[in-house]
């Protein structure tokens, strides 16, 4: 019941934070948004051991799908690259071609999981990881020299039809329904077989091959999968930021590596670990920017160091360690009251 | 009696290195055939070379009448062709009964099922299998925490819960202490007779093997030097010689 | 594009050029991947830093020369710069990750990389800057190649360089043990080899290389804070298509890379060139991976 308790907790402050403090009503946006970052990266990540440090790659196709199809829809090509006030579009229009920018954005994701990952999740350990850097590094740098989507100068996304306080608090409850959903799928499909098989080939791949799943179906669900979270959180991120290009869209050394790391700070290859991770990571981040400002980075980088070397284990995998009756696996040692026979003689 | 599999002039070389060479053997169906032969004479290779490890050289590999030899590892494990490995490998993170939830045959597997949840029937089989091999109590910890020998069990026990219709073994009793071997063979002479497992056994224990197979076949230097039940093996001039090194 | 590329077909000599200053750059970017295949090698650590300790070196060779030294004087300067830099990183966060699992240690460098490349920001400022050699152009083929003798010097310096290290290795007794250790580091520690002082040493010397290389980047072409990242890729790429105990086949993948280079950004246009970089890199390991599956080995 303490579960049932926590998650209450959760979903109710969730909902009910923007009341309490429409200020960093942005801020707790980005929150929902680091913790959906970091569940997506735990799928291939920690539960399956598939270090992958190019997912940002999906964040930043929807991105630019919705900005794309709603530039597509209603303006002319040039006026996104010398106008910057952008005639307004009604409440339907804006929202009608955000959803199908959306879905369009989290299509072309998944087909490029599906493709690229036909290659690249045949690579293994740290070959996928550097290959996955350079993907995502690519992705940044093809964005910036692509005329189609504003190469460099980038593209003005619409502006909300509604007023700032409306704005806040569609985005926020945008992010915070879309963790939630996040959440409660990966909770049910680690429960499932597939759950088991991820951590199968995390464990072992060749034995896992050797006893005959089908890793190149799990493999590449998994990666797909969290294609389609990122793509739609990319989706709104670039509209909430009114603007986007490569720095917005494929954000590499910044939301790229975070991924990984607020995973590993919360305990990967957990459930809650990402999501605890994703909460400090974010608030160190925001204390960074307002204290530190230019040297916020610098600062990052070197709690990024800080956590590999004395707490890769996560906090997860600390609290297992300091307190195993409450956090660690519970071992009964009852035997089994069946009739198989040969039992006694071991 | 059919055979359920037959290598024909399998050849295997690493390199410069002839691992195995021009080997013919069959495995009668519902048997236990042995294969010993002193230490690097090509026995693990074979066995890689059946299950699709590595690809062979030249000559046939066939399971149930199918040849086999140019597909790979998954596939041949969902035709019902499974082996264990030498330095036995589960999945260290996950528990006891977690290793035996996923080790259930893949052959059916659409892409719905991969999002099925575990069910009850599973969970029994996987508990009933570990009690069948003395692992119950220890079911909840984590597989990497098992000791060598437990390991061991939980591998054998993994295969079975895939119900394979023939089961390659590579050592099943080295590094077991002494006294729990009996029970290690009395199991593999169960699953053989009462769940109709096909067994194909490598071993370097003589008294475990003379025990267990029908027939043996004896390698060495990559080749078959001689086959035939244990009591004639055991006096085969061949054989001792293999083994003490004769010229 | 189709229009470069029929520039390329019409005039032969403009694929000259780019095949030359392709080779001439190509032997900096062999000397990183030297020193990275070293460390690899050594103790299996892929160091995502190493662009960064390029990067660094050439900045104090930018320094230095803004005091009033030539640049090529202050190759030294910067090798012995880094070296004290790379003992001190060693000493302070690598040797932490060294027996761990690889991937710790690629994130560990990866933020030791964030680390420098935002420092370098904050400190240098993010403009592109270059330091003059005062050195002539030579004109080759009815003035239709030009090349800057600084590039010729570069080139040279960095094979010789290259040339240094490798006798260095394969002479000194301290080069003995670091091979040794590489080989087989607990078989190095039994025979009483300091594994702790080797491996301090050997990533101090990958980046007192890096460091030689950057002084001889900042001249030749140009120096920002970003630059780590792109050589950090060049110098995987070129390691694993050479393996890791080839000088010879660095120094040719270092070229041919190079050359690719150039080609791409002439084809494509320079604002693809970075993209082409690291897409090639995508494209090197898939398609080795595919070739290895063929014969049904899985690379480790």
């Amino acid at each position: 019941m303490k579960q049932r308790l926590l998650y209450l907790l959760v979903a109710g402050g969730g909902a009910l934070a923007p009341l309490v403090a429409l200020d960093y009503i942005i801020q707790f946006s980005l929150l929902w948004m680091m913790i959906i970052f970091a569940l997506t990266w735990d799928i291939a990540g920690g539960q399956m051991g598939y270090n992958s440090f190019g997912n940002i790659l999906f964040f930043g196709v929807g991105c630019y799908a919705v900005v794309v199809i709603q530039r597509e829809l209603f303006f002319d090509f040039n006026e996104y690259r010398n106008v910057t006030d952008l005639t307004p579009l009604s409440a339907v229009e804006y929202f009608w071609s955000f959803a199908i920018g959306s879905v369009v954005g989290a299509v072309l994701s998944v087909a490029l999981a599906v493709l690229l990952g036909s290659g690249i999740l045949g690579l293994r350990g740290h070959y996928f990881a550097i290959c996955t850097l350079g993907l995502g590094v690519a992705a940044a740098e093809i964005a910036s020299g692509w005329e189609f989507i504003g190469a460099g100068s980038g593209m003005v996304a619409p502006m909300f039809p509604g007023s700032p306080d409306g704005r806040g608090l569609f985005f926020y409850y945008l992010f915070f329904v879309l963790a939630v959903i996040c959440f409660l799928s990966l909770r049910w499909l680690y429960s499932t077989r597939f759950g088991l098989a991820l951590n199968a080939i995390r464990d072992d791949e060749d034995k896992a091959e050797a006893m005959g799943i089908h890793t190149t179906r799990y493999k590449t669900s998994a990666w797909c999968i969290a294609a389609l979270f990122l793509s739609i959180a990319g989706a709104g991120f670039g509209q909430l930021n009114n603007f986007i290009d490569r720095e917005v869209a494929f954000p590499g050394p910044t939301f790229g590596v975070w991924m990984v790391l607020m995973a590993i700070l919360g305990g990967k290859g957990t459930l809650w670990g990402p999501v605890i991770g994703a909460v400090i990571f974010h608030v160190t981040q925001e204390v960074f920017w307002t204290y530190l400002f230019g040297w916020q980075r610098v600062a990052m980088g070197a709690f990024i160091v800080l956590i590999v070397v004395f707490f890769p284990q996560g906090i997860i995998g600390w609290l297992r360690n300091c307190w195993p009756e409450r956090f660690g696996v519970r071992v009964d040692d009852d035997a089994r009251s069946a009739q198989v026979s040969l039992r006694n003689e071991v | 009696m059919t055979n359920i599999l037959e290598v024909s002039g399998a050849s295997k070389s690493f390199g410069g290195v002839v691992a195995n060479h021009n080997i013919t053997l069959a495995v009668p169906r519902g048997r236990i055939v042995g294969l010993i032969g002193p230490n690097g004479s090509g026995k693990t290779t074979l066995f890689g070379s059946i299950v699709g490890y590595h690809a062979i050289d030249e000559g046939s590999v066939k399971f149930e009448k199918r040849e086999i030899s140019s597909l790979r590892v998954p596939e041949i494990a969902r035709l019902g062709l499974l082996r264990t490995f030498q330095q036995t490998r589960i999945y260290g993170k996950m528990n006891c009964v977690q290793n035996m939830e996923i080790s259930t045959s893949h052959v059916q597997e659409s892409l719905w099922d991969m999002f099925r949840p575990l069910s009850a029937a599973t969970t029994n089989k996987a508990e009933g299998l570990l009690d069948f091999v003395g692992l119950y109590q220890k079911r909840l910890l984590p597989a990497g925490e098992l000791s060598f020998g437990q390991q061991k069990l939980l591998e054998f026990a993994m295969a079975l819960m895939n119900e394979p219709k023939l089961l390659l073994l590579d050592e099943p009793t080295a590094g077991i202490n002494p006294t729990l071997i009996n029970g290690i063979i009395d199991r593999l002479k169960r699953a053989n007779t009462e769940m109709g497992i096909t067994l194909f056994v490598i071993e370097h224990n003589m008294r475990v093997i003379m025990d267990l197979a029908d027939h043996i076949y004896c390698l060495a230097h990559g080749q078959i030097l001689a086959a035939g039940a244990p009591a004639e093996l055991r006096t085969d001039q061949r054989v001792i010689d293999a083994y003490l090194g004769g010229n | 594009m189709l229009s470069n590329l029929n520039i390329l077909l019409d005039a032969p000599i403009v694929s000259g050029q780019l095949i030359l200053d392709g080779i001439l750059i190509g032997a900096i970017f062999a000397l990183a991947a030297y020193g990275m295949a070293m460390v690899w090698g050594v103790m299996n650590i892929i160091n995502i830093a190493q662009g960064e300790f390029v990067m660094l070196g050439g900045y104090v060779t930018l320094g230095l020369t803004a005091l009033g030294l030539h640049p090529l004087a202050t190759i030294p300067f910067s090798a012995l710069a880094l070296f004290g830099f790379g003992w001190l990183v060693y000493r302070l966060i690598i040797f932490r990750v060294v027996d761990k699992d690889l991937f710790i240690s690629i994130l560990a460098t990866f933020g030791i990389s964030i680390v420098l490349q935002q420092l370098a920001n904050e400190l240098f400022s993010a403009d592109v800057q270059t330091v003059r050699s005062g050195m002539d152009t030579l004109f080759f083929a009815d003035n239709m190649i030009v090349v800057n003798s600084i590039k010729l010097v570069g080139f040279v310096a960095a094979l010789v360089l290259g040339g240094v290290l490798f006798l260095f290795l394969k002479t000194t007794r301290l080069g003995q043990a670091i091979r040794a250790t590489a080989q087989n580091a607990r078989a190095a520690r039994i025979v009483g080899i300091d594994t702790h002082k080797v491996y301090s040493f050997t990533f101090a010397l990958n980046a007192a290389i890096c460091g030689a290389a950057g002084s001889l980047v900042v001249m030749t072409w140009v120096i920002h804070p970003y630059l780590g990242l792109p050589y950090t890729i060049r110098s995987f790429m070129i390691v694993i298509v050479a393996g890791l105990g080839n000088l010879l086949g660095v120094v040719a993948a270092g070229m041919s890379l190079g050359a690719a280079e150039n080609f791409a950004g002439f084809i494509l246009g320079t604002e693809y060139q970075a993209a082409f970089v690291f897409s090639l890199l995508v494209v090197i390991l898939v398609v080795r991976n595919l070739l290895a599956k063929r014969r049904r080995q899985v690379l480790k």
